[in-house]
């Protein structure tokens, strides 16, 4: 039995994502990978050669790789690569309308609570449901102003002159052994294209879930603002509970041309057997601006570490990063900042919560070299340990060089006091309620930056979280 | 009758034992002053009644219209309806004022209620009018760089929303100057009513100039020695406590720091 598995039952997903459905894949890759597993995947999904060529050097890179486990965690050891299912398919098309949504996906995302009434106030859908988008909806608006909102598979089968340019160029394979394992295997996530001077008030949205025990998911996202344009994508994930481990490495790039704007928001609530080992990188040039907003809760062990390359003059980079790690859950997260131009800012936030044996980790990288000028970044990292058991680390990495740069680097850890804990339950809330309280707060200035749906959401999920911490 | 009544309560710290068969009655609609030298225990009757968990009670009971709470947690004993106003409130950042009253208001509300937010802000408005706070002021979070008489000012909010039967008002005085200490009896004396029982536990007389009690009681190494009318607050000001010290029978040592 592993580690994991010992420890106690976690309140996770005690609303959401505690449910699966039958399992019914029109396309099954199998376990384990090898060359026939991409080969599979790419007849399945009719790839095109430059794709084939992608994935199988890819996978070479992959095997080559070792796991990063001289500087992460030892529990990468335990993914068992030839147990994985790599590719699961409804072999269906994204749909376009609600109506023609299977039903148990809908119950699925009805139990996601993503109500048909919540379309109104989105500007479009994509809502991922195992490897292919099951659904997905664009305003007609949008479409209208030339927005892209597809599939990354209808993506680099419809517009390769754009997709091709600018995919697998953000984070190369190589970059580390998982985002190879996603070049290989990729499936599913968004190819998102806003034409020169769009500014998108609503933001895009998509909803992702894994369905299939040991299945790991492998989206792949690419987003492109174009020259003066600005857009917002909103990206949650639940899981159900699986008995076993399920991996998911997802890659995302972003692109944001002279003076775009992106914001890429996420909030995450995997069960607590998932690996979720994510890389995720804007490149912002000229005057461009690219903010990663992100929450991870749940996960066995979470790795991710948002950055951006500060390509062009002035651009701006920000990470504003919540980790709640809960009993048997490791949240190494943070943020890399890769300044590349003078007068480059960058920005980062970054707020964990250890709870019970939960332990959290940051990991900064700001690299300024030295023969720029007039680059600015500013790091705040704070730890919030809620139990005496509770883990926190922190590992900043900043090389700056030249006399131009400046960098400001605060970092607290603080626990909630007993006496504040006594001072709220004289005021009549429960010892859990002052616990979710206090967390609340901690992390309040950065929950208010989230859309308004989710920062409620967030709330509620910590309130859950909070439920077994004490007593 | 409705009171707070304490029988014969002893509680430790840290094995040292603070209260020492302590006796006092509280009825609904009265306003009594706990007074004494510091290092009797003042501050510690207020902890234990509110069920901190550093202090061990060894015996005695608290009741509150006549149900024994001291088997109670600290947030049950708050929603009986007993509030204690801290002498050191703690800081909760990131939460603010109105949001803290409301979760505590929610907290007093059966599982599925939820409490009406025009409800909740308007009557929330009306008591700070009363007590000429600045809206803003619940915007900012909980004791969060507070001064020593915002704190103050603070509690009395939470204590006019949360509306309790029986109030501890702990060195409420402390820390304030003349105008501050004013403003939070002023407080006080608004809340004052048939619905609610005060304890004021003050070191000195001079709050009693603004909050007048009805009965005065006398706390000394652990125990209550004397009790009276308001006039014997005035008695203990001219001639400080050593006589009442000497009169229970006890010895006066000198006093401690902290009380």
């Amino acid at each position: 039995m592993s580690e994991v598995a010992d420890k106690p039952d976690l309140n996770l997903d005690v609303d959401s994502g505690n449910f699966s459905y039958p399992e019914d894949y029109a396309y099954d890759a199998g376990r384990g990978l090898t060359a026939d597993t991409i080969n599979y995947i790419c007849d399945v999904k009719n790839d095109p050669q430059w794709i084939r060529e992608f994935r199988l050097r890819a996978l070479e890179i992959f095997q080559k790789k070792p796991n990063p486990t001289h500087w992460a965690s030892k529990d990468l050891e335990n993914i068992d690569f030839d147990k994985i299912r790599y590719y699961l398919a409804k072999g269906q098309q994204a749909k376009r309308s609600w109506e023609e949504v299977p039903d148990d996906v809908k119950k699925t995302f009805e139990r996601l609570g993503i109500p048909e009434k919540e379309r109104k106030f989105l500007a479009g859908v994509e809502a991922q449901f195992d490897s292919e988008a099951a659904y997905s909806n664009i305003k007609k608006a949008f479409a209208d102003e030339g927005v892209i909102f597809v599939g990354s598979t209808e993506g680099l089968h419809k517009y390769p002159e754009i997709f091709r340019p600018w995919f697998g160029k953000v984070i190369p394979i190589g970059d580390n052994k998982y985002s190879a394992l996603n070049s290989a295997v990729f499936s599913g996530g968004s190819f998102i294209y806003v034409p020169k001077g769009v500014k998108l008030k609503h933001p895009l949205q998509a909803y992702f879930r894994i369905n299939a025990e040991q299945f790991g998911q492998f989206e792949r996202t690419l987003i492109i603002a174009d020259e003066g344009a600005e857009m917002t994508y909103m990206e949650g994930c639940t899981a159900p509970k699986f008995e076993t481990a399920t991996l998911h490495s997802a890659v995302v790039e972003l692109v944001a041309l002279k003076g775009a704007k992106i914001q890429y928001i996420t909030v995450q609530n995997w069960s607590a057997n998932v690996f979720n080992l994510v890389t995720k990188r804007g490149l912002a040039m000229e005057d461009a601006e690219i903010k990663w907003i992100d929450c991870n809760i749940g996960s066995r062990l979470t790795m991710k570490y948002p950055g951006v390359i500060l390509k062009g003059r002035r651009a701006r980079g920000e990470v504003v990063s919540i980790a709640l790690a809960n009993n048997g859950q490791h949240q190494d997260t943070g943020a890399k900042m890769i300044h590349a131009a003078d007068e480059t800012t960058s920005n980062i936030i970054a707020k964990s919560i250890s709870i019970g044996h939960g332990r959290s980790s940051y990991r900064g990288l700001v690299h300024i070299p030295k023969h720029l000028k007039g680059c600015k970044n500013n790091t705040e990292c704070d730890a919030l340990l809620i139990n005496p058991e509770s883990r926190t680390d922190t590992y900043p990495a900043i090389s700056v060089r030249g006399d131009g740069n400046s960098v400001q680097h605060e970092a607290s850890v603080s626990k909630v006091s007993a006496e504040q804990i006594f001072y709220m339950q004289q005021r009549g809330l429960t010892e859990a309620q002052a616990m979710s309280l206090s967390v609340n707060g901690f992390v309040n200035d950065l929950v208010n930056q989230f859309p308004i749906e989710y920062s409620v959401e967030l709330k509620r999920l910590i309130d859950l979280e909070m439920e077994g911490s004490v007593g | 009758m409705s009171c707070i009544e304490i029988r014969n309560l002893h509680a430790n710290i840290e094995g040292r034992e603070i209260l020492k068969g302590l006796n006092l009655t509280l009825p609904k609609g009265e306003v009594h002053a706990l007074m004494g030298p510091n290092g009797s225990g003042k501050s510690t009757l207020s902890k234990v009644m509110a069920g901190h968990p550093d202090y061990q009670v060894t015996a005695g009971e608290v009741l509150l219209d006549g149900e024994n709470i001291l088997e109670m947690e600290p947030d049950e004993r708050a929603r009986k309806g007993l509030f204690l106003a801290f002498q050191y409130p703690s800081e909760i950042p990131g939460v603010t004022i109105a949001n803290f009253i409301r979760a505590a208001l929610q907290a007093r509300l059966s599982e599925g209620e939820e409490l009406d937010a025009v409800e909740f802000y308007q009557n929330l408005y009306k008591k700070m009018d009363a007590l000429e706070m600045d809206r803003a002021f619940t915007s900012r979070a909980v004791n969060d760089g507070f001064s020593g008489g915002e704190k103050k000012r603070n509690e009395i909010l939470q204590m006019a929303m949360l509306e309790p039967s029986y109030a501890v008002l702990d060195e409420t005085d402390s820390g304030l100057d003349i105008d501050a200490l004013r403003i939070v009896a002023d407080g006080v004396n608004r809340l004052r009513g048939p619905k609610l029982g005060s304890l004021v536990i003050t070191h000195y007389q001079r709050l009693l100039n603004y909050i007048v009690p009805d009965h005065v009681h006398v706390m000394v190494q652990g125990r209550i020695v004397r009790s009276g009318g308001k006039e014997l607050a005035l008695e203990l000001e001219a001639k400080g406590y050593e006589w009442v010290i000497k009169e229970a029978g006890l010895e006066v040592t000198p006093e401690p720091a902290n009380g």
